[in-house]
């Protein structure tokens, strides 16, 4: 991948529809704002503007992408165009059938989430029974030879099991395991103090996946994701604003990342009025934080800003209401206290379980 | 600890998860795998595209001598490390 600007991965969020209610889900919790509103034909025309733009990967995700009952046409659409196609999806609701005629619309590979390798807990992180069909699913994914990708969500209610989850992925013959930390925005946020794990708690489970990562090697590859409030540096979030991705939402938003739709004061273009070059090359929002003309001290000056790029607007914007400001993830910035404080609760282990918020449509 | 020497008679080929392909905007070829991509120098597209499970390592060499006008055993070295690094990060696969 070049440093420089180039557009190579499109996220087409289909849907924020999802059959699941996971505690941290990462769509908006504003959902009903931004209901479907692209045709098969719009997707299909944002597909080839985003292939001219150089898009070389499509991530079809939501919410459910598999709620969209054109996806087959959509796959096949992304498959002429000789897009390397990944269906990042919850494997609910899905028939074996439907996964053969996925593939054979051109898919190139699958994303399943698992909460947890304990069916009633993962259960109960996704809000909904889907356990048995999650593995199920990813049987089928693999007995037709598609590339399977697991994605394990992780947080203090399930980092002490991280070992039994490796061993699951390795009984469902997973290509690749993402033990991903969860990211502290949109309802992860909200869950925060249920959510957040200990110091402690995180290098024990940081332990057991590098073992795992070197003793798999060749077979499966496991990537462990800190969470940034334990990393003292921020995240590169998204390789830089506008950057390397673009993303649609279900109602023809075109973003720079998953939440951008949140901040206040930008005002993005939908791909239904604006093609996705002229809105790549010449939309305001996208100018917004490209680049460092919009750094505040101490990014401005610091020899890590080509690094991380001042970290992720949205976390600063959530956490400090200021979307400019540097990220507080990172230990140089001055409202770094709000992360520490959140780190020193998650010491200790709260005397009654902590409720959980599920996602849900809020009107 | 190091791993033990490719044996020249391996056939390697791409994983499932793998896809080769030119990027028109700069004309070379990339690596795609899930959510990433690998840049390819001119040898490195080279070596892929010979990589489809019919071709030994050997072949392989052979193919490069004659493309790049390298030295054999140079050569052999460069496919080796390469090929052997895609193995490990499961891009390739063994060809029965």
């Amino acid at each position: 991948m070049t440093r420089e600007r180039r557009l190579y991965t499109l996220i087409a969020e289909l849907t924020y529809l999802c059959p699941l209610r996971c505690v941290y889900c990462s769509n908006p919790t504003n959902l009903a704002a931004h209901p479907d509103r692209l045709s098969t034909a719009d997707w299909l025309r944002v597909f080839q503007q985003a292939a001219e733009l150089g898009a070389l990967q499509l991530n079809l995700s939501g919410g459910e992408p598999l709620l969209r009952r054109d996806l087959e046409e959509l796959v096949s659409g992304a498959h002429a165009l000789d897009f390397y196609s990944n269906l990042i999806t919850s494997g609910v609701p899905l028939v074996r059938a439907r996964l053969v005629s996925l593939k054979e619309a051109g898919l190139n590979s699958v994303q399943v989430s698992l909460q947890d390798s304990v069916a009633s807990e993962s259960d109960r992180i996704a809000g909904r029974e889907s356990f048995q069909q999650k593995l199920e699913v990813a049987r089928w994914v693999k007995e037709l030879d598609l590339p399977l990708t697991l994605n394990v969500v992780l947080h203090r209610q399930n980092l002490a099991r991280i070992a039994d989850i490796i061993a699951l992925a390795e009984s469902l013959k997973v290509d690749r395991l993402e033990l991903a930390n969860a990211q502290y925005v949109a309802w992860a946020l909200e869950n925060r103090s249920a959510l957040l794990p200990s110091q402690a708690q995180l290098d024990a489970a940081r332990e057991v996946a590098k073992a795992a990562k070197e003793r798999l090697k060749g077979r499966m590859e496991v990537l462990f994701v800190l969470p940034d409030y334990y990393s003292d540096r921020p995240k590169a979030c998204m390789s830089g604003w506008a950057k390397h991705y673009l993303l649609v939402s279900p109602d023809g938003l075109a973003l720079p990342c998953h939440l951008a739709h949140t901040l206040p004061g930008l005002d993005f273009d939908n791909v239904q009025e604006r093609s996705l070059a002229d809105i790549w090359q010449n939309s305001t929002a996208f100018a917004a934080f490209r680049g460092e003309a919009w750094m505040p001290e101490p990014c401005k000056s610091c020899e890590r800003r080509e690094v991380d790029f001042g970290g992720c607007r949205c976390q600063a914007f959530h956490l400090t209401g200021d979307a400019a400001a540097t990220d507080p993830a990172c230990s140089l910035s001055p409202k770094h206290g709000l992360i520490t404080e959140a780190r020193a609760q998650a010491q200790q282990s709260p005397l009654i379980p902590l409720g959980l918020r599920y996602r849900e449509i809020r009107r | 600890m190091s791993a033990p020497a490719l044996s020249l008679e391996l056939k390697p080929k791409l994983a499932p998860k793998s896809k080769l392909r030119l990027d028109p905007k700069t004309g070379k070829y990339l690596l795609l795998y899930p959510e990433k991509g690998l840049l390819l120098n001119p040898t490195g597209a080279a070596i892929l595209k010979l990589c489809d499970g019919e071709h030994a390592l050997s072949a392989i060499v052979a193919t490069l001598a004659v493309e790049f006008r390298g030295e054999p055993l140079v050569l052999q070295e460069e496919v080796l490390t390469f090929v052997q690094g895609l193995l490990d990060r499961g891009l390739l696969q063994a060809a029965p």
